[in-house]
């Protein structure tokens, strides 16, 4: 599991840390938020406003404020990448959330999966265990095939798993199978995509927008390009939370 | 905003979802909260401080169990939640 701090001055993104935290303690939200106070040559002290957001959104030490993920993946994609982002789609360790947004980055329609790996970070790992290699060479991998083979026809990562060892013992090469998963999980995705109408303006958040060959996959089902960020994807969540901090901090100033 | 609470897996997709405009101005008074025998639905504040109702989390990954009884299947016609929510905020998938 990793977590992500985000500091926000004056609106605008100023520095971020991602780091493995291995849970959601407390202690992991003050470790990552302490690095980029540190990264930033900042201390604890200077800041005005905390939001906590994600699986470990309450136990957010000093948080003012606890917001979904699913509005702040949606704030932050329309920060990283503008207010023509309409859909987004986040494949994250735990979850797959499909979203769509208005131009001011506010959900117009959202669904959430947490049941089922598929579509998750998680279920890129158990496929990089399974075939012992590093989830960073996934993607490129499952390109260097003669033919597209077809998805496996599991998503479910458990089934998917036995799948996966029965195309080996098939005479399938390590890079087929991967393709055959990263098609499958491709599918999935877009599958909770369209019960939210995908609109352009489409934009990939977490660890898996890294992850060409599922990206390139699904663009090719869908008929459009992810929109391109030079901002880590794995922040967005985070970077929205801060946003949302920055204008609430300012209308309490306001107020005042 | 249109909220999907629920699931997709092998066996298929259970979705409720809630249009949350309608919620806002609930002129049902907030029916849904007695007219499901599972108690499912909650009112929350969400992040835009809307007062809307939502699907309890557990029940959110439990749905086409918790609903089998109200399906036609279970003898119902129509649902006691989309029955009783006039506004017409409720919808299932399947
Ligand atoms: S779901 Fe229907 S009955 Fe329940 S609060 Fe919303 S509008 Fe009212
Ligand atoms: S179908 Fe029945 S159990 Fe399911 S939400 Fe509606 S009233 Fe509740």
């Amino acid at each position: 599991m990793s977590s992500q701090a985000v500091l926000v001055i004056d609106g605008e993104l100023y520095g971020f840390n991602s780091m493995r935290t291995g849970n959601n303690s407390p202690d992991s939200a003050t470790n990552a938020l302490q690095g980029v106070m540190d990264k930033c040559g900042m201390k604890l002290e200077d800041i005005h406003y905390v939001v906590g957001t994600g699986y470990g959104r309450v136990n957010v030490p000093f948080a003012h404020k606890a917001i979904t993920e699913i509005a702040c993946h949606a704030r932050g994609a329309n920060y990283m990448g503008g207010n023509g982002v309409r859909t987004i789609l986040d494949m994250g360790g735990q979850d797959c959330k499909a979203i769509h947004c208005d131009e001011k980055g506010k959900v117009t329609n959202f669904l959430m999966n947490d049941k089922c790996a598929a579509g998750t970070g998680r279920g890129m790992e158990v496929i990089s265990d399974l075939m012992q290699i590093p989830i960073a060479e996934l993607g490129p991998r499952s390109f260097d095939v003669d033919v597209e083979p077809d998805a496996v026809s599991s998503v479910c990562v458990v089934f998917a798993k036995s799948e996966a060892l029965g195309l080996l013992k098939a005479g399938y090469t390590k890079n087929k199978v991967i393709a055959a998963y990263c098609q499958a999980m491709a599918e999935r995705v877009v599958s909770l995509l369209e019960r939210i109408n995908v609109e352009e303006g489409f934009f990939i958040t977490g660890g898996i927008a890294k992850n060409p060959g599922v990206v390139k996959r699904i663009e090719k089902l869908l008929g459009i390009k992810a929109m391109e960020t030079k901002i880590d994807s794995q922040i967005a969540g985070a970077l929205g939370a801060a946003l949302f901090g920055y204008t609430l901090m300012s209308k309490k100033a306001a107020a005042a | 905003m249109i909220a999907n609470y629920g699931y997709k897996d092998g066996s298929g997709e259970y979705y409720i979802s809630i249009d949350t405009d309608k919620c806002i101005g609930c002129t049902a008074e907030r029916a849904c909260l007695t007219a499901c025998p599972k108690q499912m639905f909650e009112i929350i504040t969400d992040d835009y401080d809307d007062e809307v109702a939502w699907i309890k989390k557990p029940n959110c990954r439990t749905l086409a169990y918790d609903c089998a009884d109200c399906k036609p299947s279970g003898g119902y016609s129509s649902l006691p939640c989309i029955a009783a929510c006039t506004p017409g905020a409720i919808k299932h998938s399947w």
